[in-house]
């Protein structure tokens, strides 16, 4: 698993200059389990793109399939070949091929919908100019989904597999500038999502 | 109208399919999602504390993989399913 507070320290420095020091966009808890935040014109434009993009990697349901438009269940389904579908519709069944395509058969679709559902509604909170939004409980939930799903979808396309992975991460970016950028883009949205959590739990006392 | 069944043959219950064996939901551990976000998660979902909520998240961290909730087969997919929609590698099983 993740954790923004050792994978950010390298060993030696006194004082690393961190994603969390330099970070701009702020969080404060509100009542009834809503998150009040403060983000700059850049993060705002940033985030938003992030769930555009989530919302290209998540395709519709196929519309074409008239049985699983109505009911929601699919004529058939399998795992995903490309990586990052496959971890964003994982297999609920190890052990059971023919009850896992079932289940896919079955949820696969409302998944689909969900994730899309929260993305959007990521990029309508986002103000262009950047400034406040006031998130209720209910997009904090969402808002906490996206921001998992475009790290698992960047992870899994970087390559991340274990935890020593992610350490290797930051030196690989400081030798790569093409990776750079996106390892970048990958610890922001850990500190945005672990800023996120601290504040709903701030709120809960 | 039915016919009277002729025979009745003995119940052929599977090892593996026996109903009264609780299924259990299994959380797998990953590199990407946080810990904080695991345990937070884990207490959204099933209710629990946040004590035990972070046990269990510890439980998957260190050990690869964890059980965080048992019941029924049907119980168990609505688990796996609302922690997909939360981004956690989930699966069900029956308990061995």
């Amino acid at each position: 698993m993740g954790d923004p507070a050792t994978g950010q320290v390298t060993a030696g420095q006194d004082a690393p200059d961190t994603e969390a020091s330099r970070m701009t966009t702020r969080f404060h808890p509100v009542p009834y389990g809503g998150v009040r935040i403060e983000i700059d014109r850049d993060d705002a434009t940033l985030l938003r793109s992030m769930a555009e993009l989530l919302l290209r990697i998540v395709e519709e349901p196929d519309q074409q399939d008239g049985l699983a438009a109505l009911v929601g269940i699919s004529e058939s389904a399998t795992r995903p070949k490309d990586p990052v579908l496959a971890r964003l519709f994982p297999d609920a069944y190890t052990d059971d091929p023919a009850a896992a395509t079932d289940f896919r058969r079955y949820t696969e679709n409302d998944l689909r919908r969900h994730k899309r559902e929260n993305a959007r509604r990521v990029v309508e909170a986002l103000p262009a100019e950047g400034g406040q939004v006031l998130l209720d409980a209910d997009d904090v939930q969402a808002w906490l989904k996206v921001l998992t799903d475009v790290r698992l979808s960047l992870g899994t396309r970087m390559g991340l597999e274990t935890e020593e992975d992610v350490y290797a991460l930051r030196a690989a970016a400081s030798r790569d500038e093409s990776l750079a950028a996106a390892a970048h883009i990958y610890e922001w949205l850990t500190h945005v999502q672990e800023n996120l959590v601290q504040a709903v739990w701030r709120q809960q006392g | 109208m039915t016919a009277m069944p002729v025979e009745l043959d003995e119940p052929r219950i599977e090892e593996h399919n026996r109903p009264d064996t609780p299924w259990v939901t299994i959380v797998w551990n990953d590199p990407v999602n946080l810990m904080s976000y695991v345990t937070y998660v884990f207490q959204k979902v099933f209710g629990y504390s946040r004590a035990k909520a972070h046990k269990l998240m510890e439980d998957v961290h260190y050990r690869g993989k964890a059980v965080v909730s048992s019941g029924t087969r049907e119980e168990m997919e609505r688990h796996v399913a609302t922690l997909h929609e939360y981004g956690l590698w989930a699966t069900l099983q029956q308990d061995r």
